[in-house]
């Protein structure tokens, strides 16, 4: 009995290198990778290499359970460490503005034509409805969103709302309201998009009623008379709000769209691959609908000028497009 | 000795070519989990109320002091980034986990082996609109115009959503679905004694070093890998009884009369580091003898 087993010898040869990384993980794990000096930092990648081809061995020599249970659990820490989300955030975030994002965007067109078409399908429907007979538009717009802007309203009072301050909120100050807007709406496009794993029908529904609700806005003050200044109020935030609800919902269809079509991959493939696209452009989404609840909850109320207004929601549009879609070699 | 419970154990395959096996998280320690994130949110979001809303609401209302504002702004603000932002933030750092699942031994990780992107992390967290605040909402809906009955239907269709886990074998929530990850146990494991070795230790105890014990060919032939394993977690588990009770288990089967004084855990040390050897050096030969029925 004095010969001692191979793979106790096995074992003895490499336990230090087990425990100096099972050590340097605990210390990145504890307080991220600022944690390590740069040398330790780089001979993770070796010590995991080591211990997973010290895994593989055991599992080959060795009937000792705990030692392979040991190194399952260390190699299952180095490996998660390794190939953890660990790009630095600066480099996440710039790689995102430049490159991820109008790529996620572009790459969702077919949804993004239909979600428009789908929202411009409510807005039609409910303006001829509304057109047709005033009354529908207390079906389609609760009486608290209307805030007064209905039917039974004068002119005059319509003219007020569209370049008044903001009756209720406009008190409460233009920062409090931009917040409001801009956190309100945001929380709405990413339940579009969660929405999405109900194979992308209550995505559609969302916003087929959100354009219901625009045409017979609209309807009202073009009734009016006054077409042209509710256009200016509403696209200087709208353009910017109106497309990223449009991306928000066709992110939640690409993600119905590959559930239920899934194609030659399976299921869960094609879902996940869909979902970390659409993930991307519903965080952009996201930075856009801050901009839109700025432009509305500050830039609507400091700029009382139709005229001045369709410059800045034209403006707005180039903007977008041209960072979106525009051509250049990072493009794809 | 209990039998081992069944465990959703997945096999997953690294960029370097070595399958690692992983113990997916169940249903019941996922819950765990999100009710202790849930708790840490909820007393974060009642800090905030405390020090960014408590000022405004004791000023005279409407006076509407920049200050509020900028207290109310901050207030909205700091909300939705805790709604939204507090799950991704954690499961971005390199534990790969929320405070909840760390406390449960779980973390997150890609299925498909790869590294696990932010898309990803960002992509599961959205979807815990659908999954937490739209049944929420629902449940807090007879507050408003809907009728009893829209509401129980609307808790019913999203409780789907809520229940999801619990109706696949990966226990995927709807989000790690979309975002090709699953939650899978990070168990910290010891590095545990070999008991083969020769035990430098015993020179503390009046320098007796191990008896020595013998056994014939046929007496180590006895058992194969798994009564070997359930011999090391008796050893490893020093229970008093169970040792006796399995020495003499192991000394009637072998054939083996004990001498004068010798104990149990002396005998069990010994033929399990004699049964080690013989097994592993007919695995060397490519044979792993998988029981004691197990004859080739």
């Amino acid at each position: 009995m004095t010969l001692e087993l191979r793979s106790t010898r096995f074992r003895a040869e490499r336990e230090e290198a087990w425990l100096k990384l099972e050590c340097l993980l605990g210390r990145a794990e504890r307080g991220g990778a600022r944690e390590l000096t740069d040398d330790e930092l780089v001979s993770i990648p070796a010590l995991y290499r080591s211990a997973l081809s010290s895994l593989n061995t055991a599992r080959a020599i060795s009937l000792d359970q705990a030692l392979i249970d040991y190194l399952e659990a260390l190699c299952a820490r180095a490996y998660v460490f390794n190939y953890g989300a660990r790009a630095s955030l600066g480099e996440r975030i710039g790689r995102f503005f430049a490159h991820d994002w109008p790529a996620a965007v572009r790459a969702l067109w077919p949804e993004t034509l239909v979600a428009a078409l789908a929202m411009l399908l409510g807005a039609a429907l409910s303006y001829s409805l509304v057109s047709a007979d005033p009354e529908w538009f207390y079906s389609v717009i609760p009486a608290e969103m209307a805030q007064g802007r209905t039917p039974a309203a004068s002119t005059e009072e319509l003219r007020a709302t569209l370049y008044g301050q903001e009756d209720e909120e406009g008190r409460t100050g233009l920062g409090v309201f931009a917040a409001f807007l801009f956190t309100h709406n945001a929380q709405i496009a990413i339940g579009a998009f969660a929405l999405g794993f109900a194979f992308g029908a209550p995505s559609v529904l969302l916003l087929v009623f959100n354009g219901a609700v625009l045409g017979a806005f609209v309807q009202l003050f073009v009734s009016r008379g006054l077409g042209g200044d509710v256009g200016g109020w509403l696209l200087i935030h709208g353009v910017t709000e109106l497309w990223a609800v449009t991306l928000a919902g066709a992110a939640g269809m690409s993600i119905g769209r590959a559930l239920a079509y899934p194609g030659r991959r399976t299921r869960l493939e094609a879902a996940a691959d869909a979902g970390r696209r659409a993930g991307v452009a519903i965080a952009g989404v996201v930075v856009m609908l801050a901009v839109a609840g700025l432009l509305e909850g500050v830039g609507r109320q400091v700029v009382t000028s139709t005229s001045l207004r369709y410059a800045v929601a034209a403006a707005t549009a180039v903007f977008w497009g041209a960072y979106f879609f525009r051509p250049g070699p990072s493009r794809g | 000795m209990a039998a081992p419970v069944p465990k959703r154990v997945r096999t997953l395959v690294t960029p370097e070519g070595v399958p690692l096996r992983w113990e997916l998280g169940e249903a019941s320690e996922r819950a765990g989990a999100f009710l202790i994130d849930a708790a840490i949110m909820l007393a974060i979001l009642m800090a905030l109320v405390l020090v960014l809303i408590r000022p405004i609401l004791r000023t005279t209302l409407g006076a509407g002091t920049s200050a509020d504002e900028a207290g109310l702004t901050l207030f909205l603000l700091a909300a939705f980034a805790l709604r939204n932002l507090y799950f991704a933030g954690w499961e971005l750092t390199p534990r790969a986990a929320t405070p909840g699942k760390r406390v449960l031994g779980l973390r997150v990780a890609a299925r498909d082996g790869g590294r696990l992107t932010a898309e990803a992390v960002f992509a599961r967290n959205a979807t815990r609109e659908l999954e937490v605040w739209l049944p929420l909402s629902f449940l807090g809906a007879q507050a408003e115009a809907v009728d009893t009955w829209t509401a129980l239907l609307g808790l019913t269709w999203s409780a789907v959503f809520l229940l999801f886990p619990l109706f696949n074998k990966d226990r995927l929530r709807a989000g790690d679905l979309i975002a090709g990850t699953w939650v899978v146990k990070a168990p910290r494991r010891r590095l545990l004694p070999d008991l083969a070795a020769e035990r430098p230790h015993s020179a503390l105890f009046g320098g007796t070093t191990r008896p020595h014990f013998t056994f014939t060919p046929d007496q180590v032939d006895a058992y194969g890998v798994k009564e070997l394993h359930v011999l090391e977690e008796v050893l490893r588990t020093r229970h008093a009884p169970t040792l006796t009770e399995v020495a003499a288990r192991i000394r009637t089967k072998i054939g083996w009369t004990a001498g004068a004084g010798e104990r149990d855990r002396d005998f069990l040390e010994a033929y399990y580091a004699a049964l080690r050897r013989r097994l592993e050096g007919q695995l060397l030969f490519g044979r792993r003898r998988r029981d004691k029925h197990d004859r080739g």
